[in-house]
């Protein structure tokens, strides 16, 4: 992907007064979730336009966004969209990034909102410019509007057989006032030809050739490389440092200190070693000699902060919401479960670790990020480097992997401190150490669930309380207030009823940055509130799916608890249209081969619903996931195919939760260091998976984040189903199974 | 002193530091990125090439053990990515972000030239090094199989 050359604004306000050659429409694609709690871009003005169509005489047309591209596919389905109104081949519309441009608020990617925010907006480019066309190649043929229509990139005069290429009208059709977003006509979807139909993901082939660009594969001339020797506790900082033996690795060519700085990007500072490749700025780091200021976090240890939780929940809690008298109903009921659940920190692990290539010149900044969050990072080079941020340009490069990680600026901040010390071109690499060991990680919880049911199973009470490292606190201005905001997600709108709901919350204090990972707080939640909904079911001696269905009762309307007026409600029906669509296709309640078991949740996050059966046996106390089998309800599906690969994406991402994924804390240090100590799934450890789309008509939600809930609690019921034991852990311990 | 070996059918002659991984010479020094850096450790499978037709780790491979023998890269697996593999990755549409794709269609390369039919049992020992953080395994898995199904004599690796 190329970075579309500065646009100046006037281009796109007025294509027509400047008697542009180019039809050009500008419009406005809604701010990605994340990007709100940046307090720098909360103060920028909304700009109508961060995206543009550009159809030229030469024919190309081309999408111009700010999104970026992490393997979720949205360099396909967003095309789809817009050629679905265009009538062309969606494959040869070109997609340029756009240049960052500081006046305009948000080029974020995150939430996994780029697809659902997408939507109505380039429909509306899409079929703006097309009638645009259409009116031109009318007026040039001097017909009747509705005697032309748009087909294959071109509009067609049917009685005459005509036909003008978009090309060959643009320039007339920049003369034309753009038609009014809100009335211009959308196709009928009952003609979608592109939408909702399977594509090949457009980059398949530069993927599979080594011809991909990341971010780590930028060589601008003269590059040189640098890695950071960072304090291992984080909070810490270099004390003092010998240089002599590293500067004496042939190949090195300087070492310096920077500071860690806070600019709503954290970073440790530490020790840097500039060299002419990555092997000797590697072995220069080996060489130093540094004695490191540790800091107020260095005794923070799992074990303390498991003690905090312990010492936390002997307390009542904040309360977050409140339904009726649930302590009450608890003391009443004659039935009742009380259950903790654990989780820990974890670390996002993208296949290409953190990276970013910057050079700062007196005039100018040229960087190359792998970012999903290229204006923040726009931002810090500008304040680091002095810069005007107009004067910085931003190259986004293809991610090898995001998952929340590379919302962060902190690797932006850190190769702007080198390259503003160096002077030339430098990228700052992360070794994968680096990368496990200086991450925002998945905070680590506490949960502590009580709930009662009656001879009926109907839900008497559901109390949760939770104690966790928040990430509210750490990036949010009102998160020490609202810390909980950022923890609970669905399971404050849990979508059983009960008459007595009441969740607590306590902030966990801890030095280890956190942040989003990938689904964030539903990751833990989903295991959590799926995990107990199972016992219950099973403490009422009810079928886990005939249990939920009576749950959820007659279908209603539930409000988003933490966004009522900005998120969708969630809809009961649809999450039992998942729930019974997955039950079904695993063949729930069919008999299974001895030794086998299933496992069902379901849940809703990011607008979506998903359900997912687990298949799963136990052999020599491991759990051996043979197949998944999921429904998912994502509105309507733009690519099918890409939706099917992203769930299936979760579902393996879900299942290192289940399996693996464990950052502890020792001495205020991370222990694990690489994949041999935080280990990932691998192929032959990969389940066979299902997934069942629901063809809907509502419109697209995220689909990249939600296949992820589900799994660790399919995963664990099965488990419960096959062995009377009750998984309340992440990651699965030995111990919990013997 | 300079190391000489043949690099995708070309001499290749280079002066480094001995102990220098292959990875960071074919990355930062011939500048040929498609060979992937992951952790350094063969825990990943990232940086995979064939060296004398053998699937291998270039991250822990010091540049001196190669002289005198053959390497094969992403790159010089086909000129136009027309490689049996590498057609049926994009037919399965295998990669999503991409990054651990090169090493991937290395190994089932390496995998193809011994085995031109295999199992899943032998997909899943060829494969068991190299991690997919995208999750894109059951994808692999389909795509080994059609290469193999499209051509089982002519997957060998180019070099
Ligand atoms: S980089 Fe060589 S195996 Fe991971
Ligand atoms: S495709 Fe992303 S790591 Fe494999």
């Amino acid at each position: 992907m190329t970075t579309t050359p500065v646009l100046q604004r006037r281009d796109f306000l007025k294509t027509a007064a400047t008697g542009s050659a180019v039809l050009l429409i500008g419009f406005h694609l809604p701010t990605s979730a994340f990007a709100d709690s940046s307090e720098d871009q909360e103060k920028k003005p909304v700009n109508p336009f961060n995206a543009w169509v550009r159809i030229a005489p030469d024919n190309q047309v081309t999408l111009i966004l700010g999104k970026s591209e992490m393997g979720q596919g949205i360099m396909t389905a967003l095309p789809m969209i817009l050629a679905e109104e265009l009538c062309l081949d969606w494959s040869k519309i070109k997609i340029d990034q756009a240049p960052t441009n500081p006046k305009i608020y948000d080029l974020g990617t995150g939430g996994s909102g780029s697809v659902a925010g997408s939507w109505t907006p380039l429909r509306q480019a899409g079929a703006a410019a097309r009638e645009m066309l259409i009116t031109a190649a009318a007026q040039r043929w001097n017909v009747l509007r509705d005697t032309c229509k748009a087909q294959d990139g071109g509009v067609l005069h049917g009685a005459r057989k005509q036909f003008f290429t978009y090309g060959e009208l643009a320039p007339d059709a920049a003369k034309l006032p753009i038609p009014d977003f809100h009335t211009v006509p959308l196709k009928s979807s009952a003609d979608f030809t592109i939408v909702g139909h399977d594509q090949q993901s457009v980059v398949a082939r530069k993927k599979s050739t080594g011809a991909a660009k990341f971010g780590i594969d930028a060589r601008p001339a003269n590059l040189q490389y640098a890695v950071i020797a960072r304090c291992p506790v984080f909070g810490g900082k270099v004390a003092k440092f010998d240089a002599t033996k590293a500067k004496a690795v042939p190949g090195v060519r300087d070492v310096f200190a920077i500071d860690a700085v806070a600019m709503g990007a954290f970073t440790a500072g530490g020790v840097v070693v500039i060299a002419d490749n990555s092997w000797a700025a590697m072995q220069g780091r080996k060489a130093l000699a540094i004695t490191w200021d540790e800091g107020p976090h260095a005794a923070e240890s799992s074990a303390s902060l498991h003690q905090q939780f312990i010492d936390n929940a002997a307390k009542p809690g904040k309360v977050v919401r409140n339904d009726g008298d649930a302590d009450a109903a608890l003391a009443a009921a004659p039935k009742k479960l009380e259950s903790v659940y654990e989780i820990p920190f974890a670390a996002h692990a993208c296949m290409e670790p953190m990276n970013c290539t910057v050079h700062i010149r007196p005039d100018g900044a040229e960087a190359w990020i792998p970012t999903q969050a290229p204006q923040w990072a726009q931002d810090v080079i500008a304040q680091v480097s002095g810069l005007k941020p107009e004067s910085v340009i931003v190259h986004t490069t293809l991610m090898g992997g995001g998952f929340g990680r590379r919302y962060q600026a902190d690797f932006a901040v850190e190769a702007a401190q080198v390259a503003k010390a160096v002077g030339k071109p430098v990228m700052v690499l992360w070794t994968r150490e680096d990368d496990m060991q200086h991450d925002f990680y998945r905070p680590a919880a506490y949960h502590r669930l009580q709930g009662a049911v009656d001879p009926q199973g109907a839900l008497l009470a559901w109390k949760h309380f939770q104690t966790s490292t928040s990430i509210a606190a750490v990036w949010e201005k009102n998160g020490l207030e609202k810390p909980e905001q950022s923890e609970f997600g669905t399971a404050a709108f849990i979508p059983y009823r009960t008459p007595n709901f009441r969740v607590e919350y306590t902030l966990a204090q801890s030095g280890v940055p956190r942040a989003w990972w990938r689904s964030v707080e539903h990751s833990g939640c989903g295991f959590v509130v799926e995990s107990f909904v199972d016992e219950l079911a099973h403490a009422a001696g009810a079928d886990p799916v005939a249990f939920r269905l009576k749950l959820l009762g007659d279908p209603r309307i539930i409000p988003d608890f933490f966004g009522p007026t900005e998120n969708k409600p969630l809809n009961s029906a649809r999450l039992e249209g998942v729930l019974k669509l997955a039950a079904e296709k695993a063949g729930w309640g069919t008999p299974l081969p001895k030794g086998v078991a299933h496992g069902i949740a379901t849940y809703y996050s990011f607008e979506s619903y998903t359900a997912a059966v687990a298949e799963v046996s136990v052999k020599d106390g491991q759990v051996n996931v043979q197949r998944i089998v999921y429904a998912v309800d994502c509105g309507r599906p733009i690519n099918p195919e890409g939706v099917t690969a992203q769930v299936e994406s979760a579902a393996i991402y879900g299942l290192s939760a289940f399996m693996n994924d464990a950052i502890t804390i020792n001495k205020g240090r991370v222990e694990q260091s690489n994949f041999n100590d935080y280990e990932m799934p691998r192929i032959n450890q990969s389940p066979k998976i299902e997934v069942h789309i629901v063809r809907s008509t509502e419109d697209p939600t995220g689909i990249g984040e939600p296949g992820l809930p589900v799994i660790a609690p399919a995963v664990c019921n099965a488990v419960f189903a096959l062995t009377n034991k009750r998984l309340r852990r992440l990651p699965i311990q030995p111990a919990d199974l013997a | 002193m300079a190391i000489t070996f043949v690099l995708n059918g070309n001499s290749q002659s280079i002066d480094v530091s001995p102990d220098m991984p292959l990875l960071w010479v074919l990355r930062d020094i011939l500048n040929m990125t498609g060979t992937k850096f992951g952790c350094g450790m063969a825990l990943c499978g990232a940086c995979t090439v064939h060296i004398n037709g053998e699937a291998s780790r270039s991250c822990i491979t010091p540049i001196s053990t190669v002289a005198g023998k053959n390497i094969t890269t992403i790159e010089g697996l086909s000129l136009d990515g027309t490689h049996p593999v590498q057609q049926a990755w994009v037919a399965e549409d295998v990669p999503q972000c991409g990054y651990c794709q090169s090493g991937q269609i290395m190994s089932a390369v390496a995998l193809l030239a011994k085995k031109t039919n295999p199992t899943d049992a032998d997909i899943d020992d060829a494969m068991s090094g190299n991690i997919c953080r995208c999750g894109t395994y059951q994808r692999i898995r389909k795509a080994i199989h059609r290469a193999a199904a499209a051509s089982p004599a002519k997957t060998n690796s180019a070099a």
